[in-house]
């Protein structure tokens, strides 16, 4: 048996172009999930108000600590019996989305927390609405050091879609055990497979770093 | 092997330090002889605590010789030529200085005996018990014998720096070098750092070289005192003609300017 | 959340999740469910000591070894990191028995689940031995020590408080990525969750007490964690 046969290769290639594709899309919904519920987690979290903030503490905990693939099986298998079925791919985008909303809350957090107390105080003072405040003050502020910490969740994400293959959805994993299985040749998919996700990464990480430096000399010479 | 005992104990011989564009040191030729004690004055910038840490082989040099206890420091002797000196040979020469930092840094995870005992022990091979009794006596002479056991973290700043005194004088150095040591103490810290420092220079045979800014103890401790400026020797000399009446213009702005300040 | 605090509420959580199980008909599913936790627990062990001992070394060449074991050590770090924990897995579950390496699907388990893990590992071992001080360095030379004795001796010791919070999240990563094995037929706790599923139809019941059991067990490693931090760091600072 061959060790690595190239014609089978050219072979599968179309197959999982079209499957990365699912893998892309889950991506970015499922990162636009996890940005917007992670924001809201993250100001629910910090609320004054005690009913709110510790049931939310909790949660992001609870998530935080339990495997994805569970919490997938558990959109997929458990919603069901409350009524609400959900397609694989929605359920799976879903579960990682607020998965990672959890991570996306904590770094959210650290950003809102690093705010000096004197711009709330000031924003006070002048009398801004809390909506005010936080859309042109505080959040203006917070957001650029958080997002290659962000950066570096999207990239995780990323790398997480292959779970999604659990519970059926064509993505690239899917995609290459199916190969593999219909030719008893499992080698070239599945490193073809790690190539791409490596490939991806290492691009995402030099784009991350890439923001990181734009974002580093805008903030230090802000105007230029 | 066997050193000169005629000639300086240290020499720096034309040596010049350059962080990319901008010299540090420039040409800079310093003779010390044994036992001698030399404090090094000088505005920020002016190199002083570089010549102390090549000295100390903590920087590298761009140009010239250093010369230790009569053999080159930086530099070895092969086939008769002089080059850079690899690492058994820095190690070897080395071993005659000793250094104490403006930020103690002190072994946190260690205790005051141990601090003074841990390269005795693992770089002269010495026996546990014998480096154990000579870092009790330093410990003693630096006034801390009841602190052996202490953690750094457990002793105020002028105390971690005497302990750090004695960790550095465990290792026999024929040479001590003093960077700043007082500068990072709180004002009431500082008296009982230099005592011990004085008690050093008249119970011990040590050549001594001390970057400070405490001018009084410059002034009365010292046999010579160097101003540095731009990476230069601006002004030497003992310690009564350099305070008393200095000569270049420069030598005379710094120390009004330290003066008034003081 | 203070120590005492989470301790209890792990034990909280465990003595809850039992005795919710002592209703007779959770007895159908509860025995299989942890006849894969203990497998479950099994991995996380094995797979953190492998993480561990994977990611010192890979560190210290990262850093300080000569070229050839440095770039060796720099690919694992970024191939390891850079694809899926899930990838890596089947990779090694696929893909060794071609090269004639036959190993036992558990073997493969903690193979890929600890060199994944001591990737990132490799990573939290550098920012800590980084992190100590330059003063501590210079102290070293200026007592005459060797590079590897100044390490060994002075540089580690230091470093190790710093990096256990770190670990222990990676640690809880682990756990969780342990998850994976059950699509490598591996009966662990979520194989088991799955199993018990198609047999007795507790859909419900039988996955939040699965994840109670993983929240129990992260918990536990955090309670360690931390405990393991205070008597690092009275190494440290005594008298504190």
């Amino acid at each position: 048996m061959k060790f690595w046969d190239w014609n089978y290769t050219l072979e599968i290639l179309p197959a999982l172009l079209k499957a990365s594709v699912v893998t892309i899309e889950a991506t970015i919904l499922g990162f636009i999930i996890a940005a917007i519920l992670g924001l809201a987690l993250a100001i629910m979290r910090m609320s004054e108000n005690r009913w709110i903030s510790i049931p939310t503490a909790g949660f992001i905990e609870f998530i935080r600590s339990t495997p994805i693939l569970i919490q997938i099986f558990f959109v997929f298998f458990v919603f069901p019996e409350f009524g609400i079925v959900l397609p694989a791919f929605v359920a799976g985008v879903l579960a990682i989305g607020v998965h990672y909303a959890t991570y996306c809350s904590e770094v959210y957090r650290s950003g809102l927390e690093n705010i000096p107390k004197g711009q709330w105080e000031a924003s006070i003072a002048l009398n801004l609405s809390p909506y005010i405040t936080f859309r042109d003050v505080i959040i203006p502020q917070a957001i650029p050091p958080v997002v290659p910490a962000l950066g570096n969740y999207f990239v995780a994400l990323f790398k997480e879609t292959p779970l999604l293959s659990a519970i059926a959805v064509l993505e690239l994993m899917q995609t290459a055990k199916i190969l593999g299985s219909e030719t008893f040749r499992y080698i070239e998919p599945i490193t073809l497979v790690g190539v791409f996700f490596l490939v991806m990464s290492l691009i995402a990480a030099w784009l991350i770093r890439r923001v990181e430096n734009f974002l580093d000399r805008s903030l230090r010479n802000p105007g230029r | 092997m066997t050193a000169s005992s005629n000639g300086p104990m240290v020499k720096f011989e034309n040596v010049t330090k350059r962080y990319g564009a901008l010299t540090v040191l420039d040409s800079l030729d310093l003779e010390i002889a044994a036992n001698e004690k030399v404090s090094i004055i000088g505005p920020s910038g002016s190199g002083k605590t570089t010549v102390l840490r090549m000295l100390m082989t903590l920087e590298r040099i761009n140009d010239g010789v250093i010369h230790v206890d009569g053999e080159p420091l930086t530099h070895m002797q092969k086939n008769g030529e002089l080059v850079p000196a690899d690492e058994r040979h820095l190690r070897r020469v080395r071993g005659k200085i000793g250094m104490v930092f403006q930020h103690f840094n002190l072994f946190p995870h260690m205790s005051a005996l141990k601090n003074c005992m841990e390269a005795p022990v693992n770089v002269l091979g010495l026996a546990k018990k014998e480096a154990e009794e000579r870092a009790a006596e330093l410990l003693d002479m630096v006034g801390l014998g009841d602190k052996k056991g202490h953690y750094p973290s457990q002793l105020s700043g002028g105390q971690q720096q005497r302990v750090a005194i004695a960790r550095a004088l465990a290792m026999r150095p024929k040479v001590m070098l003093f960077d700043e040591v007082t500068s990072a103490l709180d004002p009431e810290l500082v008296g009982e750092v230099l005592n011990v420092i004085r008690k050093l220079g008249t119970e011990h045979n040590l050549t001594m070289l001390m970057v400070t800014h405490q001018m009084g103890f410059a002034r009365e401790f010292s046999d010579r005192v160097c101003f540095f400026y731009g990476g230069k020797i601006c002004e030497q000399g003992k310690p009564e003609e350099l305070f008393g009446n200095p000569q270049q213009e420069r030598t005379r702005q710094f120390l009004s300017a330290v003066l008034e300040a003081g | 959340m203070n120590l005492r605090s989470l301790a209890v509420c792990a034990i909280v959580f465990f003595v809850a999740g039992l005795s919710v199980a002592s209703f007779a008909s959770f007895r159908e599913f509860l025995p299989g469910l942890l006849e894969g936790a203990l497998i479950t627990v099994e991995i996380t062990i094995g797979g953190c000591i492998l993480a561990v001992v994977v990611a010192v070394p890979a560190a210290l060449a990262k850093m300080y070894a000569p070229w050839p074991l440095r770039w060796l050590a720099i690919a694992y770090i970024e191939v390891f990191r850079g694809t899926s924990a899930l990838v890596q897995l089947f990779w090694l579950f696929f893909v060794l028995p071609h090269f004639g390496i036959l190993l036992e699907p558990l073997t493969v388990a903690i193979l890929a689940l600890g060199l994944n893990v001591g990737a990132y590992g490799a990573e939290v071992v550098r920012g800590a031995v980084s992190a100590v001080g330059r003063g501590q360095w210079e102290a070293t030379v200026a007592l005459n020590m060797p590079r590897t004795m100044a390490l060994r001796r002075i540089i580690l010791p230091q470093a190790l408080v710093a990096m256990i919070p770190p670990w222990g999240n990676l640690f809880i990563e682990l756990l969780k990525a342990t998850a994976l094995v059950s699509l490598i037929t591996i009966s662990d706790l979520a194989f088991k969750a799955q199993q018990m599923n198609q047999i007795t139809f507790r859909t419900l019941e039988i996955f939040t007490i699965v994840l109670v059991f993983y929240l129990a067990i992260s918990i536990l490693i955090t309670v360690g964690m931390r405990t393991l931090e205070s008597y690092a760091a009275r190494g440290l600072a005594r008298g504190r």
